[in-house]
């Protein structure tokens, strides 16, 4: 498995090499790649060309961790995503499960690239707001560091407000906002 | 119907005669008139030409003026007449509809698209001419030349420094539904008018801040998939990443002499307040807290920095001398204040603050510590001032979408620049051209 992605890695590098500089999902992974020597790689695009397949036909059957099935309800492994509360970097207990599960398989799986990506709802200026993505994700990634995951590992990106999933201006699409994505 | 009952929107038709661009300027709509302005008369433009004239020059200056929030621009329909120099004018007809200022002026075509344009500007109660100006252009400057004359009209009733032959950059994003958004920075006169794209993305843009002289821009960029700081020759289009260290990088602001940036960055820790040399790429560290410190700004003197922080609990303004040492906090009114920058004359910040109920643009006096509301939010952001101080720019959103407003510093006046489609962000004011 790891050779067929190193192997597809150095294909989209070549490709990333040629390609024009619209070309974003294909730059990230050639980026990401020098980063990265286990050549497992995250962010933008990254996660749906690599990591989905990686875990959907890899051999650890028990966490299918990319796919949510109905027997994956409940399992907190099947969610990607936490979110907080307005301007806090609190983990929630609901947000402090679901990335101690992540960060247990992840102590087990040491030769996983994590990236950890931090984001924040519109109130507030752009700029404290990508602030605030950073901190999100550092207080997530605190948690996987204390469960053994190596700081190596872990990339944090922030958007701050930058990629909002809803972009609706109500307290709903808020609290969809103020998250950070788990990506491995 | 008096000219003080100005109705609360009073649309402006300033179509762009050029071929539409995907975020080019629509409308100028005035929001809310200006009862305690001087009453200003601008007539408009005698043209002598072919077909109509290329730009309405009186409308150009009448924007402005308003803009400023200094005058009450009167309604051409109570005009008596309309003359087009000094031998034309009969003040009596002026001081009938109570004008203290009367601006006319011509515009004639020379041929070749170029234009002779002159305009004079008179005080009716003394009878006497302030201020008068010739020039010859090209067709695509018309538009500033109008700008320009709308400085000196400003110059000389009010005194302030010039402020509208200058221009804005700031942020499109457009958001199609089959694909991923578009990002464009974008730089256009001062009143939003031919925009030109400096820069086009798939990945977000933000933060773009004018180098002192007016030709670089330093701005945020995702390119690549993470922040990092870029500054670019407008006219060139050339680049040079200044800054892409892990983690966030963020905020530039140029110090006045244009020889360094202030950043905020995290790659020691969290985020910080930073000034790099920018000839060495070289990295002085101003800040150390585990709270958050960003947006930094320059004081006039270059001697200290404001910038933001949330060490007390929530965002708050603080001050720093740029060589090092204890930051102070300046505001304590409001529950938050962020994202400030100091007026020209180095006494008054422009920040966005909020009591808890949104976000609105204040400004605030370093003397008297007194904070000063200017706008109604619940959404606005991104702030910055004119050339002179007397009026901010920033993004707001109304009706779920994001848009420019202009507010005179006083509060007084209100225009809002609406785009064709998509939305607006980051506005940054330029230095005035040169």
């Amino acid at each position: 498995m790891q050779k067929i992605l190193t192997l597809s890695l150095i294909v989209l590098l070549g490709i990333g090499v040629s390609a024009c500089q619209s070309q974003k999902r294909i730059d990230d992974i050639a980026e990401v790649e020098e980063w990265n020597p286990t050549g497992l790689s995250g962010g933008e695009g990254a996660e749906s060309t690599l990591s989905a397949s990686g875990l959907v036909e890899g051999d650890s059957g028990d966490t299918l961790a990319g796919v949510v099935t109905d027997e994956d309800f409940g399992d907190p492994l099947s969610k990607r995503v936490v979110y907080f509360d307005f301007d806090s970097i609190v983990l929630t207990p609901e947000a402090t499960r679901i990335v101690e599960a992540h960060a247990e398989y992840l102590a087990n799986n040491r030769d996983m690239a994590l990236v950890l990506e931090g984001h924040a709802d519109e109130r507030g200026t752009r700029e404290y707001n990508l602030a605030l993505g950073e901190s999100r994700a550092k207080a997530v990634a605190e948690v996987f560091l204390g469960l053994g995951v190596s700081e190596d590992a872990i990339r944090i990106i922030s958007y701050g407000e930058e990629r909002p999933v809803d972009l609706g201006p109500s307290e709903d699409a808020w609290s969809l906002n103020r998250r950070v994505e788990i990506l491995y | 119907m008096s000219r003080r009952c100005l109705p609360l929107l009073v649309v402006l038709f300033f179509w762009v005669c050029a071929p539409m661009r995907a975020s080019a300027v629509l409308t100028i709509e005035i929001t809310g008139g200006v009862a305690a302005g001087m009453p200003v008369a601008v007539v408009p433009f005698e043209w002598r030409g072919q077909g109509a004239p290329p730009v309405d020059l009186r409308n150009v200056i009448a924007a402005d003026l308003h803009r400023s929030g200094r005058f009450d621009v009167l309604p051409v329909e109570d005009f008596l007449s309309r003359p087009s120099d000094d031998r034309e004018v009969r003040y009596k007809d002026w001081r009938l509809i109570k004008a203290e200022a009367l601006v006319v002026g011509r515009m004639k075509a020379l041929g070749g698209n170029r234009f002779e344009v002159r305009f004079q500007l008179f005080d009716v109660f003394r009878e006497k001419q302030l201020a008068g100006y010739r020039w010859e252009v090209e067709g695509t400057r018309l538009r500033k030349i109008a700008h320009q004359a709308s400085d000196h009209i400003v110059k000389a009733l009010t005194g302030k420094g010039p402020a509208f032959d200058s221009r804005i950059a700031y942020v499109t994003v457009e958001r199609a539904a089959s694909q991923g958004p578009t990002y464009r920075l974008m730089v256009a006169d001062s009143d939003g008018f031919s925009p030109r794209e400096i820069l086009l993305s798939s990945d977000p843009i933000l933060s773009p801040a004018w180098s002192p002289n007016g030709r670089y821009l330093a701005y945020v960029s995702f390119e690549d998939g993470w922040s990092k700081v870029l500054v670019q020759e407008i006219d060139s289009g050339n680049r040079v990443k200044m800054s892409e260290y892990l983690g966030i990088n963020s905020a530039p602001a140029w110090s006045p002499d244009g020889r360094q940036l202030a950043l905020s960055l995290s790659h020691e820790g969290n985020s910080e307040i930073y000034v790099m040399d920018i000839k060495s790429r070289r990295l002085q560290r101003l800040t150390h807290h585990s709270a958050i410190d960003t947006e930094p700004a320059w004081a006039p003197n270059g001697q200290s920095l404001i910038f933001t922080s949330d060490r007390s609990g929530r965002p708050q303004i603080y001050r720093i001398p740029t060589a090092g040492g204890k930051a102070v906090r300046l505001t304590f009114e409001g529950r938050e204040n962020s994202r400030a920058s100091i007026s020209p004359d180095g006494k008054n910040l422009l920040m966005v603050t909020s009591n808890g109920n949104g976000h609105q643009i204040g400004v605030f006096s370093i003397s008297n510590k007194r904070l000063r509301t200017l706008t109604s939010g619940p959404l606005d952001e991104s702030p910055t001032f004119a050339p002179n101080g007397s009026m901010a720019l920033y993004a707001t959103k109304r009706g779920g979408r994001e848009l420019l407003e202009v507010v005179s510093a006083d509060g007084r006046a209100r225009q809002v620049l609406r785009f064709q489609q998509g939305a607006v962000h980051s506005p940054a004011w330029s230095p005035v051209n040169r």
